[in-house]
Formats: C-alpha cells, structure tokens, sequence
C-alpha cells in the first residue's frame, strides 16, 4: 500500500503545520476507534449511545481533514443531532437493565473474533497486494474543483442538483417512507381515549335534543 | 512522522468496519447495540468512499456517501420503530428471545 500513501492534500510548505495536520489526524483516529470499541464493549447501553455520538464527532473531524466539509457537518448535524438522540431515546424508553446485559457475554466471543480474524487477514491480503489502477485518473466522472474556485459545498450542490437530481428525489422518497413506515408501524389505537365524532356532531339538532315539558302548576314533576 | 495518506484513512475505516461485525457477533442481549454496530459498519463505509473521493478528486464518492448517510438515517427510524413495537408485544428485546419465526 505504499504507492497509495501521497499526500491527500497539495503539500504545506511549512514544516510545523504539516506536523499539526498529522497529530489531528491521529488524534482523530484513535479517539474514533477507541470510542468504536467501547460503543461494542459497553456494558451499559447508554454509555454505548454516548459512545457513539463520540465516534461520530470524531468521524465527523477526520471527514473535515480530508477535505470533504459538508458531508462533515452532514455527520455531526443528521447522526449526533438526529439519529443518536433516536437511539437515546429508544434506548431510555426500552429500560433494559445492566444487569441484564452481563450474562451471555462470552459466549460469542470465540466465533466473533473468528470472523474478524478472517476479516482482517483478509484486509491485509488484499492491501499487501493493491495499488491504484494507473486509468483510474483517468476514470474520474466528476473533478472536484479546488478549494480557491469552488467550496466543497457548492461543488457537491453541482453535482446534486443537475447530474443526480433524480437520485436526490429517489433519497427524499426512501426518507418519507421511512418516516411513514415508523408512524404507521409505532401508532396505536387508544380506546380510552375521549375524541370528537363529526358525523354524530353535526347529525344532531334542537328538535331531537331539547324536550320542551309542560308542568302543571304546583304538582312538580 | 509519514504523510497522511489514503491508507492511513482505509485503515480506520477497516478497523472500523472490524468493530462493528465484532459488535454484531459479540452483543446477543440487546437488539439496540446491534443497529448501533451497523451504524459504525457504515460509517467504515463512509470513510473509505470520502478517502477515495478527496485522494482521486471525484466528487462523486461524497455524493454516494451522502446518499449511504441518508439511507442510514432510514435505516435506524425503521429498525428502532419495528424495535419500539417489539417490545411493547413482548416485553423483553434480547436477541435471545427473539426466536418468533424458529429460525
């Protein structure tokens, strides 16, 4: 993998701020992975859904690194503001014990660091023998502009709106079924509760409801 | 220290990617912590297609990312709600319970 290693970025001439790039990304990195693991490891599934929110920020940072801004603000905005908090909330909703979630927790272990065993050595199989495909420069559908001409927003909105502005609509339909499919699949039918009937509303009039009694004089009812 | 490359970014998103199946595998109380670890699966995703799009100057990879991101997001709602009403029929969401359809 060392023909893959360029620089992602034109080179700072600087020493010093190149340097600082590295140790973010690295600091990046190891706060992600380390916050991946204990997302899995915890036992407490709060903790994992604080975890979580962790791993995406910090996902989000590294996003911000490479270059690609949007789709940074994208990740802290929909995942940490919208997603996490929908775990959150199901995860306080549910209240599974801590307890509960101690027993039966190596019993899948051996199989589970099997198949990540094969996973990775499959990985480093592959990456021992990958380089980039010398067309592949030549393949590119869409060039990102740089970053004097264009902001990673405005070329990502380029290509959004004209090239894939039927694979956006196709986006906004899979996010309303969703939101359809979760409303149709949480609501229930309260017996209990009161609620107007129109119909039976607007079939009544004064004729039917209001009984008019002559009562004689001194008798009572 | 080395340039930050493309390979330093496919590595996290490979260990990423490790930890989410390890998750899927290791977890078999609660339903919650598995869409949590397919989450952190697609977010291995995520990385290696941002990777490859700022390395090849393709602005196409952040436009598949975005759409990955947004069926993510549909993804969660409907397994969190079909979780919801799991729970509320059964009490309990431990994948060990689950066995309804004696798979």
């Amino acid at each position: 993998m060392t023909s893959a290693c360029a620089p992602m970025r034109p080179t700072v001439e600087e020493p010093g701020k190149h340097m600082i790039a590295t140790l973010v990304f690295y600091m990046f990195a190891l706060i992600c992975v380390a916050s991946g693991v204990l997302v899995v490891t915890s036992r407490n599934p709060v903790h994992s859904v604080l975890f979580l929110i962790l791993a995406f920020f910090n996902a989000g940072g590294l996003f911000v690194l490479a270059g690609a801004e949007f789709l940074a603000m994208l990740l802290v905005i929909v995942y940490v503001g919208a997603v996490a908090v929908l775990f959150m909330f199901v995860v306080m909703m549910l209240d599974v014990t801590v307890a509960e979630m101690k027993q039966g927790f190596l019993n899948y272990l051996p199989i589970g660091l099997l198949v990540v065993a094969i996973f990775i050595g499959e990985m480093l199989a592959s990456a021992s023998v990958w380089h980039m495909a010398p067309e592949a420069a030549a393949n590119i559908q869409a060039k990102t502009p740089g970053v004097d001409v264009m902001s990673n927003t405005s070329a990502l909105a380029e290509l959004l709106y004209t090239r894939y502005v039927y694979l956006f609509q196709a986006a906004g339909l899979v996010l309303l079924v969703a939101m359809i499919g979760a409303i149709v699949l949480t609501h229930r039918k309260r017996k209990d509760s009161k609620k107007q009937v129109i119909s039976r509303q607007l079939a009544r009039d004064a004729k039917e409801a209001v009984v008019l009694k002559k009562v004689e004089t001194g008798r009572g009812i | 220290m080395a340039d930050i490359g493309l390979g330093h970014y496919l590595t996290v998103a490979a260990i990423l990617f490790a930890t989410g199946m390890f998750g899927i595998f290791l977890n078999r109380k609660n339903v919650i912590v598995i869409l949590m670890s397919i989450e952190l699966l697609l977010l291995g995703v995520n990385i290696n297609l941002v990777a490859f799009s700022v390395e090849l100057g393709d602005m196409v990879g952040q436009v598949f990312s975005l759409f990955i991101l947004t069926v993510a997001a549909a993804e969660a709602a409907i397994g969190l709600a079909i979780l919801v009403v799991f729970f509320r029929n059964r009490g309990s969401i431990a994948v060990d319970d689950i066995n309804g359809m004696k798979g």
